[in-house]
């Protein structure tokens, strides 16, 4: 049985299922059991499973990522959670010197199956520190999965999949996913790591994309096929493992490739697609491949810094009649949008 | 590490775990610039009887962490010696399997959880293994070895902060040797301070032992770790004591300047080996003959393990590129 509700409600869900199942699994972050539990994702949990398994924590991000990985070490599996990416900043010793090569570093002994949550800030003033997308990070680090779920249903499977898993998980969450909804099984379904999504068949060109970007290039593709450009759309879910296969496959079949990244250019996730598709598909390729990341700069608070910032469906719509050679008029695409451009939607209105 | 059942037998035992410590790390050192231990190597020569103190306290089924300097530590809690040694040297059969080198030591079936490099690392780590051994009811402990420079990062507070909050069974043992590098407590925090009471601030109680009286080392971590096992929370333990030779290498280096030769000398003259040695001797808790036997004994176990290093095959190269992730079929 499937019904639709929230991102936000599928990943508390996750939990829920995973707590029942395992008493070894234990939650904690800075708010997982105040009022606001985390934007709704937490909401019920200690009064269900104890203040031993569910507890909010010193304001220590370091040491607490460390408390994970010790307690993971002896077989508990810890999800910690925190309200913003950019926090878990203080945290790197502990993720990247620890938790990601403990099993690698001793041969092999010693297990760290911990699921970080690290939930992405945008619009609504977020500004410089509470906005970053920094999966090129995470990435880079040999020993850390990284998950980046764009629908309800996904963020669910996703999150128990995770919290399964033997080896350290980042689950990254884009704050303005949290409210979208889709048909989730009520069921504890877990999907794998490492299996990417076909979103949408199309034949001309394949747009990549993660999290958030998803919806925006679901809505590009939508207005390019009324105007005659056929769209293949991969959600990756996961890029650590990557689905390869399915990129080739389809870069095969289109021989365009756009690669589409919540994070900065420099450096970014997309360019790492890119390189594996020149190198691999070399003889398909019928156009550069292309990519559409947020500027090198940081996300500025003012309503109206953030105007012109972020990657839109009129962007991707528009770099993608580029490719073929077409100037479009994007401005349906940007009259669509109803509500202010720093807010995913009516739903939203602040604080963060 | 074994019963203990009488204090002659524990004197025995503090001695015999000592002089095997002291006797491994000289091979260590004497054998280092043949150029097969090639991975940063930290010797404990000097601070033996605060690693033993303690290692004497705890059982298999307590779990520890250490840093960098850990060899002393990982024999003090019963690791196995070859494994280690085959480690230094990178080979298979090595306690990381050649992946970890000194600075990683591990032997989880005596409760050794891992060594790690990076200033502090592991504190937080042995902290969480505190919240494992609670969630579980269990009545083992956690200890944490650390050093004074680790006072200073920033870690260190947030582990006893959240260690304090939960109660945890968690026992720091602090080896304050005066030195972080080659840069002396003074520079790095302010003169006269106490880092055992300034941790009793945080809310820990604390104890100031000397770390090179093995005697007093053992009775201060057994009556901490028995308040612990009780569910009294954390316990701190400063064990104040002196690194003989460099920071990182097998030399002495009281030629370049950072220290004297007058206060090196002066700690040589507090050996934690030699005064205890002597003590059993005239209290006849030893005699010279069973010392002897001791020594000899031992030197033939280090030759025997450190030739089986030598010779033992290296990891395949290949293996440099598996086992990045745990798989998921294995054993929780």
């Amino acid at each position: 049985m499937t019904r639709k509700i929230t991102f936000a409600e599928a990943i508390r869900e996750a939990l829920y299922q995973a707590m029942e199942a395992d008493e070894n699994v234990i939650v904690f972050g800075l708010g997982v059991d105040d009022p606001k539990a985390i934007f709704g994702t937490t909401a019920g949990l200690q009064q269900r499973y104890g203040r031993d398994r569910v507890f909010d924590m010193p304001t220590s991000e370091n040491a607490m990522t460390g408390v994970g990985i010790g307690a993971a070490l002896n077989g508990i599996r810890p999800i910690m959670v925190h309200q913003r990416l950019d926090f878990f900043l203080l945290a790197m010793d502990q993720l990247v010197n620890g938790a990601a090569k403990w099993h690698f570093m001793f041969g092999g002994q010693g297990k760290v199956p911990i699921t970080i949550r690290l939930i992405m800030g945008r619009g609504w003033g977020q500004g410089p520190t509470h906005s970053q997308n920094l999966q090129a990070w995470f990435a880079h680090i040999p020993g850390l999965k990284v998950v980046m779920p764009a629908t309800a249903e996904d963020a669910k499977g996703l999150l128990l999949e995770s919290i399964y898993d033997n080896n350290p998980v980042i689950f990254l969450e884009h704050r303005w996913l949290h409210n979208t909804t889709s048909e989730v099984s009520e069921k504890a379904e877990r999907i794998p790591l490492g299996k990417a999504r076909k979103v949408r068949e199309g034949s001309d060109v394949t747009l990549i994309a993660m999290s958030f970007m998803v919806v925006e290039a679901i809505h590009a593709a939508e207005f390019l096929a009324n105007n005659g450009i056929s769209c293949e759309i991969i959600d990756l879910r996961t890029l650590v493992p990557l689905d390869w296969p399915m990129v080739f496959e389809s870069v095969a079949k289109t021989g365009r490739v756009l690669a589409l990244d919540t994070g900065m250019t420099t450096g970014s996730f997309a360019g790492e697609i890119i390189t594996r598709i020149v190198n691999e598909c070399w003889g398909v390729l019928l156009y550069a491949p292309q990519r559409l990341a947020m500027p090198d700069y940081p996300e500025g608070t003012s309503f109206s810094l953030t105007a012109n910032y972020h990657v839109r469906a009129e962007h991707i719509a528009a770099k993608i009649g580029q490719m073929f050679g077409r100037t479009l008029d994007t401005t349906s695409l940007v009259a669509n949008r109803t509500y202010p451009h720093d807010v995913p939607g009516d739903w939203f209105s602040g604080p963060f | 590490m074994h019963p203990v059942t009488t204090t002659d037998d524990l004197s025995v035992q503090l001695l015999h775990g000592m002089k095997r410590i002291r006797l491994v790390e000289e091979c260590i050192a004497e054998r280092y610039s043949e150029g097969n231990m090639r991975c940063p190597t930290h010797l404990s020569i000097g601070q033996e009887a605060a690693a033993m103190g303690v290692g004497l306290a705890l059982s298999h089924s307590d779990l520890a962490v250490s840093t960098h300097r850990a060899h002393a530590h990982y024999l003090a809690k019963g690791g196995d010696l070859q494994a280690m040694i085959a480690e230094i040297y990178g080979k298979a059969a090595g306690c990381s399997r050649g992946r970890g080198g000194s600075m990683h030591l591990i032997d989880t079936k005596v409760g050794f959880m891992g060594s790690t490099a990076i200033v502090g690392n592991s504190i937080p780590v042995g902290v969480g293994l505190a919240l494992s051994l609670q969630l579980r009811k269990s009545s083992a402990v956690s200890v944490i070895f650390c050093g004074d420079g680790s006072i200073e990062e920033g870690v260190f507070y947030e582990s006893v902060n959240f260690a304090a909050v939960r109660k945890l069974p968690v026992l720091f043992v602090c080896e304050n040797n005066f030195y972080s590098v080659y840069s002396h407590l003074r520079v790095r925090q302010p003169v006269g301070r106490k880092i055992y009471k300034m941790v009793e601030g945080l809310g820990v109680p604390s104890n100031l032992v000397d770390g090179n009286n093995p005697k007093a080392v053992y009775q201060a971590a057994e009556t901490a770790i028995n308040r612990i096992r009780k569910g009294s929370g954390p316990f701190f333990l400063e064990l104040s004591t002196y690194r003989w030779r460099e920071h990182c290498g097998p030399n002495y280096d009281n030629d370049i300047g950072y220290r004297t030769e007058e206060e090196f000398q002066e700690w040589k003259n507090k050996d934690p080996i030699v005064h205890f040695e002597q003590n059993l001797l005239s209290k006849g808790v030893l005699n010279f003959s069973t010392l002897k036997r001791m020594e000899y004994e031992l030197q033939n176990e280090i030759q025997a393990v450190f030739n089986f290093a030598e010779k033992a095959p290296y990891p395949e190269p290949q293996e440099a590129f598996q086992g990045i992730f745990c798989r998921n079929d294995a054993n929780s």
